[in-house]
Order: structure tokens, then C-alpha cells, then sequence
């Protein structure tokens, strides 16, 4: 990556006007602040819902310039963390569909494990398009707001089969859905598998996308049975990844403590929070990144 | 596993796999920070170069290599022990739902987790994809 950002023409790479050259520092500064970033991208992602793993690896690949394959890795370990730690208040409470969540892993681990067998062999300037993309559609979301649909009690064929309908916490009690569309959520979780492993992100969005607008699943539901799958999806990549030697301990340690910590403050001050002001703060950062993956993607230099 | 004399609910089910996945989080990462100081006074003023890829040592990445280099105490093992373990949560948690559905004797739900476990496992193992 530094060999061709050297023989490119010199682009407006926005981190590189502002920031001094991190391709030079010692492994403690490096693992300083990339803890340091990290946590800001777990808290950020904690309290905005967005997750912080979207961020983690455009930080580490445009700011500190680190290989997107390293980055990859390490931000799947990170995904694990959080999503684990989250997904164990969750289950708790009892929102989670664990029968609708093991279901769809299915899904969403033989999509990991293509797209892991896929990222050996596509270009990186493809995987910075894609990821520009992904990015985009987050901020996209993350302006327009989640509307509560109405829930639908009519019976559906693979649901009854597999037994999906359940109930979940409301103020009035424990309120009954049923889950719908069951083929073609399960086929958006398969792309959200493969997108999960290609680009080292939990890929919450298309699985939320899947669940609550597709299999009409409560939201609040749709995004804590998400959460749940999210760690079983980045695992099966992740092993994949540890064995092909795309986990350095240097880079993947202050990234894992670092997000895990912020998403742990971030669940704590959640309620004191000015949520939506951090929610605007968020998507600019995401824009920001998402235009300088599609710049590096479309010019080669990442 | 509370209450024994009725069928494994659902709600047991949801509690343990809780407290499971809070637990494996907890321990993967003490291992990871103790490495991590661990690597740092060892390595802290040695340059960080990641700009260009490598790949780990045959060491860093099979299960038997890590292993190897934990008990000799090398920094960079123990930090993938901790991410070893922390990718180890989930199947863990697959695998006790496993558990669960058949002690609810659900064959369907018990051929869909066992399908994830193995699916999981092999991704985890044989590192192949």
C-alpha cells in the first residue's frame, strides 16, 4: 500500500493532510492510538446503534495506513467482542429469537464462509468500492428513521413448520408476532454473510434489513436477533482468517480491547446520552469515509 | 439445567447462553490484555510496519502453534489465545443450543445446530473456506 501510494499521484487523501505519517512509529504509539480510535469507534457505534465495526476498518486502512487484510481481521475479532457482549443482555431480557437467529446462521455461515474463500482472490480496489458502498447505505439509513411496522398475526408456511412465531416484551405485556417471508430472508442473510466476511464488518444492516422489512420481525426484535448472529457469522470467518495469517496480535489487540471498552461505556451512558446528536456526528464521519473508499477504490491506491 | 424436573425451557436456555457468552467475552479478553501489556514491554519500541502484508508465522496461526508458544510464555501467542477464545464464544454458544434442543428433543432445531457447529468448526479447524 505505501509503494503505491508513493508511484500515485499525490490524491486528496484527507487523513494524510491532517495527520503526521503513522508508517513510521513504534508498535507501543501505534497500539496507543489505535486503542485510542478504537474506543471512539465502539462508543460512537454503541450509542448510535450503527456498530462501531463499520468504522474500524477504513480507520486502520486510510489512517494508520495498515494492510486491508490485517485490518480485516482484526476488525472481525472486534465484531465478536462487541456483538457477544451485547447479545448476552439481550438474550436475557428475552427479545432475541433464538430459534429465527439459529436459522438464518446457516445462512449467514456458509455466506462467511464464501466470502472468505472470495477474499483471497478479489482485488482490493474492488473489496474499497464495495466497502464505499456499505458505507454509504449506512449513512443512508442512519438519516432516514426507523418507522415501528405493524405487526402481522397471519400464518405463514415455513414459519409454522419451523416454528419461528413468538412472543416479545412490550409496556402491555408479552405481545405475539409471525414471521413471514422466511426463503428470501434467509437468502439476504447469505449476501450478508458473504459482505460480513469480504469486509470484516458485522454486517448488522442487511441482517436487521432481512428481518425487520422482509420477515416483518418486531425492530426491536429484528435488531437484538441480529446482534445475536452477528458473533457466529465473524467467527466463521474469523477462524478461517486466523489460519491464513490475516490476525497480527499487534494490530488486532488494541483494536479488540479498544472497541470493547468504548461499547461498554457507550451501553452504560446510553440513556444520558444526546443520542441524536451523536447520531449526525456519526453519519459525517461516515460519508467522509465512505467517499475516500470509493476515491481509493476507483483510483487503485489501497 | 435450574429446573430439572420440567423440559429445558426456553427461558433456562437463554439465561445460561447469556452468562456463557459474558464469560467467554470476560476471559478472552484478560488473556488479550495480558498479552497485549505483555508484548508491548517486550516489543514497545520495535516499528509497527503493517502497510504491507506478510501473513503470520506458521506459529501465530494454527491451534497447535499457539498452544506451543503460550506455554513458552511468547507475548504474541498469549494475544492469540485471547482472540482464539474469543472466536471461541460463539461456537461454544452454538454448541450448548445444540445441547439444549436436544434435551428438548427437537430434531429439526437439532439438525439446524448441528449444521452451524459443523460448519463452524470447520471454518475454525481446518481453516479452509
Amino acid at each position: 500500500m505505501r509503494a503505491s501510494a508513493e508511484s500515485a499521484p499525490a490524491g486528496p487523501n484527507v487523513a494524510d493532510l491532517v495527520l503526521p505519517d503513522f508508517a513510521s512509529m513504534t508498535a507501543i504509539a501505534f497500539a496507543l492510538l489505535v486503542a485510542g480510535g478504537s474506543f471512539c469507534a465502539g462508543l460512537l457505534g454503541a450509542l448510535t446503534g450503527l456498530g462501531g465495526g463499520i468504522v474500524v476498518v477504513p480507520m486502520l486502512t486510510l489512517l494508520f495506513h495498515v494492510d486491508l487484510r490485517y485490518a480485516i481481521g482484526a476488525s472481525l475479532v472486534s465484531v465478536i467482542a462487541t456483538s457477544s457482549g451485547a447479545a448476552a443482555a439481550y438474550v436475557r431480557e428475552g427479545y432475541t429469537n433464538v430459534r429465527v437467529g439459529i436459522l438464518l446462521e446457516v445462512a449467514t455461515t456458509i455466506g462467511a464462509l464464501i466470502g472468505a474463500a472470495l477474499a483471497g482472490v478479489t482485488p482490493t480496489s474492488f473489496l474499497a468500492i464495495l466497502f464505499g458502498l456499505i458505507l454509504l447505505f449506512t449513512a443512508i439509513r442512519s438519516i432516514r428513521p426507523t418507522r415501528e411496522h405493524a405487526l402481522l398475526t397471519t400464518p405463514d408456511k415455513w414459519s409454522a413448520r419451523l416454528r419461528l412465531d413468538s412472543t416479545y416484551p412490550t409496556a402491555a405485556g408479552r405481545q405475539p408476532y409471525s414471521v413471514q417471508n422466511v426463503p428470501a430472508g434467509f437468502g439476504l442473510m447469505f449476501v450478508a454473510g458473504v459482505l460480513s466476511a469480504l469486509l470484516g464488518i458485522g454486517s448488522g444492516i442487511v441482517k436487521v434489513l432481512a428481518m425487520d422489512q422482509m420477515m416483518r420481525l418486531p425492530f426491536k426484535v429484528s435488531t437484538t436477533t441480529s446482534n445475536f448472529m452477528i458473533g457466529v457469522t465473524a467467527a466463521a470467518s474469523a477462524g478461517v482468517y486466523l489460519h491464513r495469517g490475516y490476525i497480527d496480535p499487534t494490530v488486532a489487540f488494541p483494536v479488540m480491547l479498544g472497541v470493547l471498552a468504548g461499547a461498554l461505556l457507550g451501553a452504560r451512558i446510553l440513556s444520558v446520552a444526546n443520542t441524536k446528536l451523536l447520531r449526525q456526528v456519526f453519519t459525517g464521519v461516515v460519508i467522509v469515509m465512505a467517499i475516500e473508499m470509493l476515491y481509493k477504490g476507483f483510483t487503485g491506491g489501497l | 439445567m435450574t429446573n430439572p424436573p420440567t423440559r429445558f425451557s426456553d427461558h433456562a436456555v437463554e439465561q445460561v447462553v447469556g452468562r456463557l457468552l459474558q464469560l467467554g467475552v470476560l476471559i478472552a479478553a484478560v488473556v488479550v490484555l495480558a498479552g497485549g501489556a505483555l508484548l508491548l514491554a517486550q516489543h514497545g519500541s520495535s516499528p509497527a510496519a503493517f502497510s504491507t502484508f506478510h501473513g503470520e508465522p506458521d506459529a501465530l496461526r494454527s491451534i497447535g502453534g499457539i498452544v506451543t508458544g503460550v506455554v513458552s510464555l511468547h507475548s504474541e501467542a498469549i494475544v492469540q489465545l485471547g482472540l482464539l477464545l474469543l472466536i471461541a464464544t460463539p461456537v461454544a454458544r452454538v454448541a450448548f443450543t445444540l445441547v439444549a434442543f436436544i434435551l428438548q428433543r427437537d430434531r429439526t432445531y437439532v439438525l439446524i445446530t448441528t449444521l452451524v457447529l459443523a460448519l463452524l468448526l470447520y471454518g475454525l479447524v481446518f481453516g479452509k473456506a
